[in-house]
């Protein structure tokens, strides 16, 4: 249990980085895990070359797993390029957090890499990765 | 349902009828608050269904031999039980289906389609479940009819105040409602409610899965249509549900899956239905699951549903007593008297799957979620809440031990 709720999750989820909103972002998704009610909006703003992310902000409610994921995944991607992160691993993430997780909080913890993908496959035609095996239960608006 | 005054409930000598309970859990007692979302199983459902597959098992209705007989006379006799445990007029009364969703998408498509047209409002409440809110808003979209839901007050109780002047500008066909609300344990007034559905022309369906496996249900003096109800929330395996209707009504309507068994002869020109209740129960039941549902009303009813209920309710008033304990806490729905089993409630700054995650590592089962109840949550202005629910196996240190896990969690948040 302490091992779930270590305190780098809970230091993301009470002070989130990267929160807040764009007024006009080159990219943004909605979603929403209808599981816990978790809810992300992600939106990203691409630096001059059109394919680095300059700037990343999320908003949302949920769980603690949720939004703490999602905050480390904001100071994963900034400076990346939409070509590699629309390709980076659910690992790579789930290595950040650093927890054990049953496949039920699994959809918790990856709901704000399915936003951010869909933010960018929308804006720049990325693929959504196949694996993506919860994604059909994200509810995409 | 006995007349005589039963006993009060002894949880812990029932207790040892329920297998799951000599397992711990995480390396602590198992504390499973979770029976509204399903019940665990005494050891005499499952051993009554294991005994059936070996000794009596084959189809129902069509086998000529013995084990044909045997298995169509443990199917029928648990629709014999759920007729006496509901006090239904009639056997034909009650139809077995795969559960209560089944069972209500039923009645919204068998009698909605030809019933429902535009000009109507189908009104349920804010307090339900998805599975008699859903079906109906279908329905209704179909058919051009209109919806509605009836409004809940602070308290998480229907605020009955405004059916007149809905009844003045609409003409309502269908009520739907609940007898106990799934997310905050409020015991609605159906008798009420469903005079008042009478005196519009309605119809009164009412959904008594969390009612049916607490407290004594008599279709008679509810004053409903049709009510429905599933087995798995009652110590019976899942895959079995109930729908008690009006034989009146029934026979009018249309049917609703079909196939085998529904029909009473067929040829390429014209096929005809078969009689009341197999017109709408299509296919091969669950029958060794319909068994095990009488078997679970046998042990019900010699607990008593009166002791039941009245276990829980002094169960109720103690973990409400018990959860004002704790800061931050905010509990939803009525007062101890006017609720079942059921408490939902919030955590300051802690979300609902993160106190659920918390107290699993206690050993202490909850459900966490908007409950299939998202209007209501929307009502409430929460996102998802805790839920602690409880039943005949469930110790006054179980709910003792969800305090103590909720001081727990907010430890770790603090």
């Amino acid at each position: 249990m302490d091992e779930l709720y270590r305190d780098v999750i809970l230091d993301h989820y009470k002070n989130p980085r990267g929160h807040g909103v764009m007024q006009e972002p080159d990219a943004q998704a909605d979603g929403l895990n209808p599981l816990c009610g978790d809810e992300v909006s992600i939106f990203v703003s691409f630096a001059e070359d059109g394919d680095t992310i300059e700037e990343v902000k999320f908003q949302g409610r949920g769980c603690a797993i949720s939004q703490a994921s999602t905050s480390m995944l904001m100071e994963l991607v900034h400076g990346r390029s939409a070509t590699e992160v629309a390709a980076m691993s659910r690992e790579e993430l789930l290595d950040e957090v650093g927890i054990p997780l049953t496949p039920v909080r699994l959809k918790c913890a990856l709901l704000g890499l399915g936003v951010l993908k869909v933010a960018l496959h929308r804006s720049k035609g990325t693929p959504l990765p196949e694996e993506w095996a919860g994604l059909d239960e994200l509810e995409l608006k | 349902m006995g007349m005589t005054t039963q006993a009060r409930l002894d949880a812990q000598k029932l207790r040892a009828d329920f297998p799951i309970f000599k397992q711990p859990m995480h390396g602590k007692p198992l504390v499973y608050l979770d029976s509204a979302n399903s019940s665990q199983k005494p050891r005499q459902v499952l051993d009554a269904v294991h005994d059936f597959y070996e000794t009596s098992y084959a189809n129902v209705h069509r086998a000529v031999y013995e084990l044909g007989g045997r298995a169509t006379e443990a199917y029928e006799g648990a629709r014999d039980k759920t007729q006496t445990f509901v006090n239904a007029e009639s056997r034909r009364e009650v139809i077995f289906t795969k559960g209560a969703t089944e069972a209500l998408n039923l009645v919204a498509y068998a009698w909605g389609l030809d019933n429902l047209g535009p000009g109507d409002t189908v009104l349920v409440t804010e307090l339900e479940h998805h599975s008699n809110f859903v079906p109906w808003q279908y329905i209704a979209g179909r058919t051009g009819a209109d919806f509605a839901a009836i409004p809940i007050d602070g308290g998480g109780e229907l605020a009955l105040d405004g059916l007149d002047e809905l009844a003045r500008t609409r003409r309502i066909k269908v009520v739907a409602c609940g007898l106990v609300s799934n997310s905050l344990g409020t015991i609605n007034p159906v008798e009420r409610l469903g005079a008042w559905a009478h005196d519009q022309g309605a119809i009164m369906v009412v959904d008594a899965c969390q009612a049916a496996p607490h407290r004594p249900i008599d279709v008679q003096a509810l004053g409903c249509d049709f009510l429905a109800f599933t087995g798995h929330k009652m110590l019976a395996p899942s895959g079995i549900g109930v729908l008690w209707g009006r034989q009146k009504l029934l026979q009018k309507m249309s049917p609703f899956e079909l196939g085998g068994e529904m029909i009473r002869s067929v040829s390429i020109e014209r096929t005809t239905w078969n009689e009341l209740p197999n017109k709408f129960e299509a296919g091969t039941p669950p029958i060794a699951q319909a068994y095990g549902l009488g078997v679970a009303i046998d042990y019900l009813s010699a607990v008593g549903l009166e002791a039941i209920e009245e276990h829980e309710a002094r169960l109720t008033a103690h973990a409400i007593e018990r959860l004002a304990e704790i800061p931050g806490l905010t509990l939803f729905g009525p007062p101890a008297d006017r609720r079942a089993g059921i408490v939902s409630f919030t955590l300051a700054g802690v979300h609902p799957h993160d106190v659920a995650q918390i107290l699993d590592s206690e050993g202490v089962a909850v459900r966490a979620g908007h409950h299939c109840n998202q209007p209501l949550m929307h009502r409430l202005g929460v996102p998802a809440t805790t839920r602690a629910s409880l039943y005949l196996y469930t110790l006054e240190d179980e709910v003792d031990s969800l305090v103590a896990g909720l001081q727990r969690v907010r430890e770790v948040f603090k």
